[in-house]
């Protein structure tokens, strides 16, 4: 655990921010309010301002991208500051790895990553203040405690407000953090209290929060067309018809490099305002080059699996026992080949940032969810010093994983110092989707063995990804402990791999989004051949073992049977056996972002093949503390309802070597009419507390294709749900 | 080319070309940047404003078929009794999680409570289908709507 608490100065927090001009005040209009509010304020940290009147501004450091970021992390520390949550205020840090550490949003990890460290943030902060009652007061602190905002003498009764106390903390030493002792969690007040989303109010009255709403004075508007062939070369383009027309500032070709996530070969038009720069670029008639990748497609690739399949696998992942052997010596043997495409993020918010190059230092205002690396690819791509370049967070319109990667950073910087004036890049829709790094397809040749006890006697995954011999494709990988993996005697993981030139990257619960999808309806067909209740048999493979496998590596098989038990009582899996003819119950588990979940899908299926989801419900067992539980069930229920998306509509296809699908209407999200209603339990077991942004997931989507065939009988194998194929 | 514009009670001139979608006109020329960009196709509903009191995708309307229809956007929802229910009952059930598509869905919930104070499951489904939540917060803005409508959930 490192924790930087470097007792920064107001003044050196403001230096910080206002780096090369500062923001416009109309992007910071509703922070004007608040700025009247804290005048005078003293820093504690560089995390916690208290102003005179006792309001505590704490510091946001993580890129809010919809998981409510910014209101549970500053939750942490205004618990252990010991203030009212009505009186705390929150701001959005600038990318600072001077003042702050991890600032960024993925792997479900700000929970885990934070809590501890957070918490005593706040906890050194409230020690501080009364050090300072104590000193006034010529007592010893430990005379003293505290009460929302308060340092109470305990025998006097004396009280001293945060606001009065807060200026004189300035000549004290800040104390070690790790001495300070932490409140018992029954004593909380915050956390594990519901409380809104900070920005709530400025949502739904539509203020300018997003990178997209950034303004910056003298800024232009720009757009970058890519080749549809991921990396392909300017062949040409006409410029000239680009510059003649109206608002049109400039237009000119980036080389780029050949680095699917860095900066890429394209053009740029800058104009007065974006739908100018659309019309520009509408005329350019760009020619691109041959590339190597142009003949790749998604039919090419599902040819070439097959042929992988049939011939010896490339590596071998994990062999136990003799599969060959318990296969041979099974009562029933279930083969099955499974499949999942290629995926799209579509953030709401298409990729955007606004970048203004002056006297040469860079400030960047970007909605990315990993700004730190964003700053060093500007970097090294522009040939600056990391230390001129300036990022600031916005609120970022979606992330899903694919603000993990800063491509539009770089392009609006390089964008901006050709163009020598303050400039917003904002990609289309179709840029969006045609440039992702995408969920990467991938291949699973199963045989499984189940023996005349019902139990599983053995199981083969041969995995076809995409990659270069031992090495994948990022997020294309399959670990060697992936359920069932050390559940069985006889478990074989081999995968072989193929080359693409299609970017890939993390996806909401990378591998676990499509792994869960396989493994879990193998199961189902395992449960199917031995004749068992399928959560029956789950229960039975989880065993009696409560930790199994290593010891830094275990999986918890008994927090997996708590919340499959919960799950089984929530849906009413007894009760399945009065459904109507046509709709099933389908059951599904899976560990993945150190949280355990099992879900049970209600799914009807109609005779012309119409998948309805009727009903989810959620067991989950993230520890012994729900930090948010307001924002909680949010994350649990669209993490659930997006699975759905994944599971019955979406597909990304290549075809000569370019994306084909570029908006909602050939690549759909889920819309109202068709998201159920989600039940969420929490099951609380003393775990330290992990995140909820991604494992809520994957079980969603073999619930709904387990449920599927217990509504049919028919074995969903391939995504999406192809439902000509479930016609009566 | 000039055009006058009502927008929001205020006539405002702003000097595009016709073809320029009012989206951009609001967001760009004018600096109203509540309508958000998601789609360009009126596919996904991010930048829903009422146009005469109906729900519209700004993004797919030429500016020169605006005429002296009067333009709502969400910077002017609180100024709408219906408009700030809906967004009350948003704020209380913190409907949101990033948040991008929610001033599209407010002012459709907005005009589907305008002209039908007591919606269906039915009604709300019709009438939110344009709307899309990446995040898939609809759980809640369907119990938001019931609840701004004084309906239970």
């Amino acid at each position: 655990m490192t924790l930087h608490l470097t007792g920064a100065s107001r003044r050196d927090l403001l230096k910080a921010s206002v780096v090369g001009g500062g923001l416009v005040l109309s992007f910071r209009i509703a922070a004007k309010a608040e700025a009247a509010e804290t005048a005078g304020a003293q820093a504690l940290n560089a995390y916690v301002r208290v102003a005179p009147n006792g309001i505590v501004t704490i510091m946001a450091k993580n890129p809010e991208i919809g998981q409510g970021v910014k209101t549970s992390l500053p939750m942490m520390i205004a618990e252990e500051l010991d203030v009212a949550w009505e009186n705390v205020r929150i701001e959005q840090a600038d990318n600072d790895p001077k003042l702050y550490s991890r600032q960024f949003a993925g792997g479900s990890l700000a929970t885990p990553m934070n809590y501890e460290d957070l918490r005593r943030v706040g906890a050194v902060a409230r020690a501080m203040l009364v050090n300072a009652a104590a000193q006034a007061w010529n007592c010893a602190s430990g005379d003293c405690k505290t009460a929302e905002g308060q340092v109470i003498h305990v025998a006097t009764g004396r009280k001293a407000s945060y606001g009065a106390l807060a200026g004189q903390c300035a000549g004290l030493a800040t104390p070690d953090p790790k001495t300070i002792p932490l409140k018992d969690p029954k004593a909380y007040k915050i956390i594990g209290h519901p409380k809104a989303q900070y920005d709530v109010a400025r949502i739904v009255k539509g203020e300018p929060l997003f990178g997209i709403d950034v303004r910056v004075p003298g800024m232009l508007y720009a757009t970058f067309e890519k080749a549809p062939v991921f990396g392909a070369k300017v062949a040409s383009a006409d410029l000239d018809a680009a510059r003649a027309v109206k608002g049109v500032r400039k237009a000119f070709v980036v080389d780029g490099g050949t680095d699917l996530s860095g900066l890429l070969p394209g053009v740029a038009v800058v104009a007065d305002t974006w739908w100018a720069a659309r019309k520009g670029r509408n005329v350019l008639k760009t020619q691109w080059a041959d590339h190597p990748t142009g003949k790749q497609s998604t039919a090419g690739f599902d040819r070439r699996a097959a042929e992988l399949a049939a011939g010896s696998p490339m590596t071998t992942l994990r062999n136990d026992g003799d599969v060959a052997a318990a296969l041979k010596g099974s009562a029933h043997v279930v083969e099955a080949a499974y499949a999942y495409p290629f995926l799209a993020h579509t953030p709401l918010e298409p990729q955007n940032t606004t970048a203004h190059f002056k006297d040469g230092k860079l400030e960047i205002w970007a909605p990315s969810q990993n700004p730190e690396p964003g700053r060093q690819l500007v970097a090294k791509t522009l040939g600056m010093k990391p230390d001129d370049i300036t990022v600031h967070m916005t609120r970022c319109g979606g992330g899903f994983g694919r603000r993990l990667s800063n491509d539009y950073m770089v392009e609006a910087a390089w964008i901006a110092r050709e163009t020598g004036a303050p400039v917003k890049l904002l990609w289309t829709r179709e840029d969006d989707m045609r440039h992702d790094f995408y969920r990467p397809a991938g291949y699973h040749y199963l045989k499984g063995g189940v023996d005349a006890a019902g139990n599983v006697s053995a199981w083969h995954d041969h995995f076809v990804t995409f990659g270069e011999g031992a090495q994948v494709a990022s997020s294309a990988g399959m670990g060697g402990n992936e359920f069932p993996s050390r559940f069985l005697a006889n478990f074989r993981a081999d995968q072989s791999t193929m080359p693409a030139g299609v970017p890939m990257g993390p996806l909401r619960a990378p591998g676990s989004n499509a792994l869960a999808f396989v493994n879990q309806s193998f199961i189902d067909e395992l449960a199917h051949a031995a004749g068992a209740d399928p959560l029956a048999f789950r229960m039975k493979l989880l065993g009696d073992t409560p930790l199994v496998g290593d010891k830094s590596s275990a999986y918890n098989a008994a927090r997996m049977k708590g919340v499959l038990a919960a799950v089984e009582k929530m849906s009413g899996w007894k009760d399945r056996g009065k459904l109507p003819k046509g709709a099933g119950l389908g059951v599904a588990f899976h560990y993945s972002h150190m949280g355990y979940f099992a879900e049970v899908v209600k799914a009807s299926v109609d005779a012309a093949g119409a998948v309805k989801v009727h009903k989810v419900w959620i067991a989950a067992d993230v520890g012994r503390q729900i930090v948010n539980p307001l924002g909680a069930i949010n994350q649990v229920q669209g993490a659930a309802i997006e699975g759905l998306s994944h599971a019955l509509y979406q597909k990304i296809t290549i075809e000569n070597g370019a994306t084909r699908q570029g908006n909602f209407g050939d690549y759909p999200l889920i819309r109202m009419k068709d998201s159920p209603p989600v039940e969420v339990k929490f099951v609380i077991t003393d775990y330290p507390p992990t995140g909820l942004g991604e494992p809520a997931l994957p079980p969603v989507i073999p619930a709904l294709t387990n449920a599927i065939f217990a509504a049919t009988g028919k074995r969903i194998r391939s995504l999406p749900i192809d439902t000509s194929q479930l016609k009566a | 080319m000039a055009f006058k514009l009502n927008v929001n009670g205020k006539v405002r001139e702003v000097d595009v070309d016709p073809d320029t979608p009012l989206l951009w006109v609001l967001r760009d020329s004018l600096g109203i940047t509540g309508p958000k960009f998601g789609c360009g196709v009126g596919a996904c509903g991010a930048c829903t404003v009422h146009v005469d009191g109906q729900a519209r995708r700004s993004c797919t309307l030429p500016v020169s078929r605006v005429g002296d229809a009067r333009i709502t956007t969400i910077d002017a929802m609180a100024a709408d009794p219906i408009g700030k229910r809906v967004q009350a009952a948003w704020m209380e059930l913190d409907v949101a999680q990033c948040g991008y598509c929610q001033p599209g869905q407010i002012m459709s919930a907005t005009a589907l409570l305008t002209k039908t104070p007591k919606p269906t499951d039915a009604d709300i489904d019709a009438a939110m289908n344009g709307n899309l939540c990446r995040c898939a917060t609809y759980t809640r803005i369907r119990a938001a709507i019931k609840q701004a409508s004084g309906q239970k959930a």
